[in-house]
């Protein structure tokens, strides 16, 4: 049951957004939640849009990856929805209705809203779907790096990462196993009402935090024996290379975000 | 020379009490590119005597030298991690990344070793130990046997004069033991790779070039496996067992047969009786 969890799941390829560097890949993200957020007319979400869906199609991930990772968060784009359409107050109204009043300017808001989060995660799906873990978080530590100066542990920060995303696998499967060793002694997971079921949980996650800090320890002692005494002095065997398809990328990206401030000037 | 030199090791984890210390005293020397085998029961002090040969762990009293370095200088612990590697027992605690490859990068990253260099020696210990094929794979879909021969590859690409095995293989099964062990063989035979296995298993000792039994902290065997599985009363006494061929060899030997006890393999017993037995039917 526990199997199926996927958490930051990565879909291999060798198509051009994969092949991009973490690095752009990172910066072309924020900068496109940027521009969802500059964007205002209709031109210029139609050219966000437009920007995803290229992206999209380069990447070759299949639509049905897409719509099962926006599943999980159904609900709070309708909530969102909802909440806009009744409390936005505008001129034209549409429906007068007991103490409900919504107006066309309720039913634009919460459209370009529920929009805008779907896009928002669509994009940032694309990249979780198209950058392995590992060059995700050694990108992250490479852009980060000028905090290094301010004393920000960027080393430790990047470590801390792929050594979580490394154990999810690892401490899943003891999570089945203490599961079914409890289950074994009488232990019920999945009766009861909601209490019930989270005291249910207590023998399941006491073992597991004890065996996690064992296996933080003896990890730790391996790093150590195996010469690792930080981020000083480390090199990499795999580095991180812009290649000309990242600036050509970056150079879209920015020739699009000056597009949408100009638009936006414009008033369009 | 001896890559490895205790002097009268000693070494407790709370010196001040009054209990006795774990390690009493070790003298013990290891000749570089032999094979040792440490042998001992739960508790012995074997794993601690381990964690000392490459700085986890420093005596309280005594010394031990690594390749002429004295493991308590903490200039020098970076060496001396990088001469003598370190496979522990539980190979799912000691692999850092999710690909099979980055996770052998790890140590010659940690050293500062030039990308290619890296890459190099990350192909090259993969080979050695027989999981080139897997290069790319998760870690976490291997087979026991498959992870601790990566974990073994992690420590080879850091290209240490010595290898120490904490217990290779007590989360294994036969086959991945029989994996394991033959990955280790080879790196001694083949690269020279000095290599103390730790081990509670005696079938695992008989190809060592020489056994150390440990007790209680002590040392009460130290020979060939030849000279030290004969003395069958000793190792019992101190609550281990001897492999099933000399068991064998020794209960013919009370019943009166005049029997070696020092044929240690099957082949080795197996002759052993055949000529004993043919030379009764003679006489």
């Amino acid at each position: 049951m526990l199997k199926d969890i996927t958490l930051g799941q990565y879909f291999p390829g060798d198509t051009v957004v994969h092949r991009l560097d973490p690095r752009t890949k990172l910066i072309l993200t924020i900068l496109y939640i940027v521009l969802l957020f500059i964007a205002k007319s209709y031109v210029s979400y139609g050219l966000v849009f437009l920007f995803l869906v290229i992206c999209i199609a380069l990447s070759r991930i299949r639509l049905k990856a897409i719509l099962s990772g926006l599943k999980p968060l159904v609900v709070l784009i309708l909530i969102t929805a909802i909440l806009n359409l009744f409390y936005t107050r505008g001129e034209r109204l549409l429906v007068s209705f007991w103490r409900i009043r919504i107006y066309w300017e309720g039913v634009r808001t919460a459209a370009v809203m529920a929009l805008r989060i779907m896009m928002l995660i669509t994009g940032t799906l694309l990249l979780t779907y198209t950058t392995s873990p590992l060059q995700l978080t050694d990108g992250m530590e490479k852009l980060m790096n000028p905090l290094k100066k301010l004393h920000v542990p960027v080393h430790e920060l990047s470590m801390m990462m792929s050594i979580a995303l490394r154990f999810i696998p690892t401490l899943i499967e003891e999570t089945d196993k203490i599961m079914n060793a409890q289950k074994a002694r009488g232990a019920e997971f999945d009766t009861g009402n909601l209490i019930q079921k989270a005291k249910a949980m207590l023998p399941l996650l006491v073992p597991l935090f004890i065996s996690a800090f064992r296996r933080a320890d003896e990890l730790a002692t391996a790093m150590e024996s195996r010469c690792y005494h930080g981020g000083e002095g480390r090199t990499k065997m795999k580095v991180l290379k812009m290649a000309g398809r990242d600036w050509i990328a970056l150079g879209c990206g920015a020739a699009l975000l000056v597009l949408t401030i100009l638009l936006r000037r414009l008033g369009l | 020379m001896n890559i490895i030199q205790t002097e009268k090791l000693v070494f407790s984890y709370d010196p001040e009490s009054e209990g006795e210390p774990i390690l009493k005293s070790l003298d013990i020397g290891i000749a570089s590119g032999s094979f040792v085998a440490v042998l001992g029961h739960n508790g012995s002090g074997k794993s601690t005597f381990a964690k000392h040969l490459n700085g986890i762990l420093l005596p309280t009293g005594g010394k031990v030298w690594i390749d002429g370095m004295d493991s308590a200088d903490e200039e020098k612990l970076l060496d001396i991690r990088r001469t003598v590697g370190m496979v522990f027992q539980n190979p799912d605690n000691q692999i850092v990344a999710n690909v099979v490859e980055d996770d052998v990068a790890f140590g010659p990253e940690n050293m500062g070793v030039p990308s290619e260099e890296i890459r190099r020696r990350v192909d090259e210990a993969l080979k050695d130990v027989g999981m080139y094929e897997y290069r790319t794979h998760a870690p976490h879909l291997l087979s026991g046997g498959q992870k601790q021969r990566v974990a073994i590859a992690g420590i080879v690409a850091m290209r240490p004069r010595c290898i120490v095995l904490d217990e290779p293989t007590a989360m294994l099964d036969p086959a991945g033991r029989r994996e394991v062990l033959d990955t280790v063989h080879r790196l001694n035979r083949e690269l020279g790779i000095t290599v103390v296995l730790i081990t509670h298993h005696m079938d695992e000792c008989i190809g060592a070039d020489r056994l150390i039994v440990m007790s209680d902290g002590e040392i009460i065997a130290d020979g060939t496996p030849k000279e030290v599985f004969p003395r069958v009363e000793l190792m019992r006494h101190n609550g281990l067992d001897v492999p099933a061929t000399v068991g064998l060899l020794y209960a013919l030997k009370k019943r009166g047969c005049d029997v070696p006890l020092d044929a240690l393999t099957v082949e080795e017993c197996a002759e052993a009786l055949y000529q004993y037995f043919k030379g009764d039917r003679k006489a």
